[in-house]
């Protein structure tokens, strides 16, 4: 189903991560004109375009929504472009032309292609010395060392961003570590800290309050505003947190 | 250059934010009445996307280090500052004022202007403008113009009117007469570094400059290749009705059946906890029809976001990309800027109408 979310924002729902990675990552790839804004969520992907035909691309959203339910072989996504398919945006010719967009800025990076499903892994190297690493092993009722086996031992996925710039919610936690927030957040939690709530573990972008169970540090950094993309992570990124 | 006095009660640098990063969780941010700041940004020959100064209820002062050209839109301010010249072929924006074209001694004429700014006169009715291709002359603060003649020697500029700021003179703005946001464009723009391709301060995130502070030195771009300052001025309007138009969805079905006409039923109150995030509402509460959390999904600028308490949220431009609330409709991006400029105590009402409300 796709809803409309004001007069520029089309909200399409997904029902599943895996999904909406997908709708995502074929966004990016096919970059259909005028669309300034492609933000996935669990069971989402909000696409904004402001100045769009808002019926044709509610109608080339819904082609590749059932696409991307639906996969297949790989690829067939991206081949299903059509010479004349209105959203390329190698055919410059839109009946209706996108409106300019604010800023300078360029709205799609060259190169910017979702690593959903991609080959490659980050890998994180952790410090484990987190305030909250004794409590956390209580609580999950093992020893410090599972815990630090658990949470190296599985492939994260970056599920989707938000809550601060490059705060990404990882997702693919053991349930063993699946915890409740702090009762109380911090004021600050510094830049790098390595935590989990619930179903999700993150990493600390910048110095920010939290409420996250901290488990400790990495130096890799993972936000960068003048590095082009400013984050390590996006939507899709595959992520292996292991013993520094 | 131009050095902040006094910032007001807030104070920040704005353009149309950051665009194409809200899936890293980076807030579009941008002024937050863009309609206001494009219109200064033209009105001084700048592109729309030039950084101006968004002014939180005036009340700054801003001390002009070197002469420069600007307007000043939205929430309509007493200003006091050098006296108004116009574009045309007036005193050049490359090679700043000509000597035929002197303004008005600054420093003496704040003092003497008092510590209270003198209201000037605002929006259309009383303007002074020059037309035509003859340089302006101005001197000691007498305008040739025979309206010019008449006003106050130290005073002179006006919203809405593209104005010349001599080298050392300082500019005062008082309180707004209505509204909330008062935007100072410059010819050039202001230069500071680019934050991810925005000089917008981001008051969610941090991202971009710090507000403005007393001692804040501020760069003002070059002129070059600008188009020539061609405008007089633009009317400025009387205050738009605070009615917000909105458009259902995405999760209106998550309210009760008349949620929506209850929405519209009654004005809601501005609160006091009101800011570039979003104008928080007290009113009529919301009835949900669904229980449990939705999950954390995109966000547009103008979505009406209900959280528990049933008290609606309009989020501005500070808002962030992702939300956890249901959104029961979208204020249509044309009265994007009428929401920016209500004050906390205003009242405002909701519409679903398409059609423009009528005073």
């Amino acid at each position: 189903m796709i809803r409309v979310a004001g007069e520029h924002g089309l909200l399409v729902e997904t029902g599943s991560l895996a999904v909406s990675h997908r709708l995502d990552a074929v966004l990016r790839a096919t970059r259909p004109a005028g669309v300034v804004e492609v933000v996935p969520g669990p069971e989402t992907v909000l696409v904004v375009a402001p100045g769009a035909d808002q019926g044709r691309l509610r109608s080339r959203l819904d082609e590749l929504l059932g696409e991307a339910l639906d996969p297949g072989e790989p690829g067939k996504v991206l081949e299903s472009r059509k010479p004349g398919d209105a959203l390329d945006s190698r055919r410059p010719a839109e009946p209706v032309e996108p409106r300019k967009p604010a800023g300078s800025v360029e709205y799609w990076k060259p190169g910017e292609v979702s690593s959903g499903g991609g080959p490659e892994v980050v890998v994180i190297p952790v410090v484990y010395d987190g305030e909250d690493l004794d409590s956390v092993a209580e609580l999950a009722g093992m020893s410090v060392d599972d815990v630090i086996a658990r949470h190296t031992g599985r492939e994260l996925v970056v599920g989707w961003l938000g809550f601060a710039p490059g705060f990404a919610y990882l997702t693919g936690l053991d349930p063993a570590l699946h915890l409740p927030r702090l009762a109380t957040p911090r004021t600050s939690v510094p830049a790098g800290s390595v935590a989990i709530a619930g179903p999700y573990s993150a990493i600390y972008p910048t110095a920010s309050p939290g409420g996250w169970r901290l488990l400790g540090r990495t130096a890799t950094r993972i936000w960068d505003v003048d590095a082009d993309p400013p984050s390590l992570f996006r939507p899709g990124t595959r992520v292996r947190f292991e013993p520094a | 250059m131009i050095e902040v006095l006094a910032p007001g009660p807030y104070a920040t640098v704005q353009d149309l934010g950051r665009h194409g990063y809200a899936h890293l969780g980076v807030p579009r941010s941008g002024a937050a009445d863009e309609a206001s700041l494009r219109l200064g940004n033209r009105l001084v020959g700048n592109p729309e996307t030039a950084a101006g100064i968004e002014l939180t209820y005036g009340g700054a002062r801003l001390k002009f280090h070197s002469g420069a050209w600007v307007a000043v839109t939205g929430a309509p301010c007493p200003l006091t500052g050098p006296s108004p010249t116009t574009g045309g072929s007036g005193p050049s924006p490359e090679a700043g004022p000509s000597p035929t074209t002197v303004g008005p001694e600054p420093s003496t004429d704040a003092e003497a202007a008092g510590p209270s700014p003198v209201p000037v006169e605002t929006g259309r009715r009383t303007v002074p403008v020059e037309t035509g291709r003859s340089p302006v002359t101005v001197e000691a603060g007498r305008s040739s113009g025979p309206v010019g003649a008449r006003r106050p020697p130290t005073l002179g500029a006006g919203m809405n009117v593209p104005f010349w700021v001599p080298a050392g003179s300082e500019l005062r703005f008082g309180a707004p007469i209505w509204g909330l946001r008062t935007y100072l464009a410059v010819r050039g723009g202001i230069a500071v570094e680019p934050v991810l391709g925005s000089r917008s301060t981001d008051s969610l995130s941090g991202l971009g400059p710090a507000p403005l502070r007393q001692g804040t030195v501020l760069p003002v771009g070059g002129s070059g290749g600008l188009v020539e300052i061609s405008v007089d001025l633009a009317p400025a309007g009387e205050p738009p009705p605070a009615v917000l138009r909105i458009v259902p969805g995405p999760r209106d079905d998550w309210f009760a059946p008349d949620a929506l006409a209850e929405l519209c039923a009654e004005p809601y109150e501005v609160s006091q906890d009101s800011n570039r995030v979003g104008v928080r509402l007290r009113g009529r509460e919301l009835t949900r029809a669904r229980e449990g959390e939705l999950p954390s999904e995109g966000m547009v600028t103008g979505a009406v976001q209900v959280p528990p308490s049933g008290q609606p949220i309009v989020f501005l431009a500070d808002h962030p990309p992702t939300g956890g609330y249901p959104v029961i409709g979208v204020v249509r991006e044309a009265d994007l800027p009428i929401a920016a400029q209500l004050r906390p105590g205003d009242s405002v009402r909701f519409t679903l109408r398409p059609g423009r409300p009528r005073t």
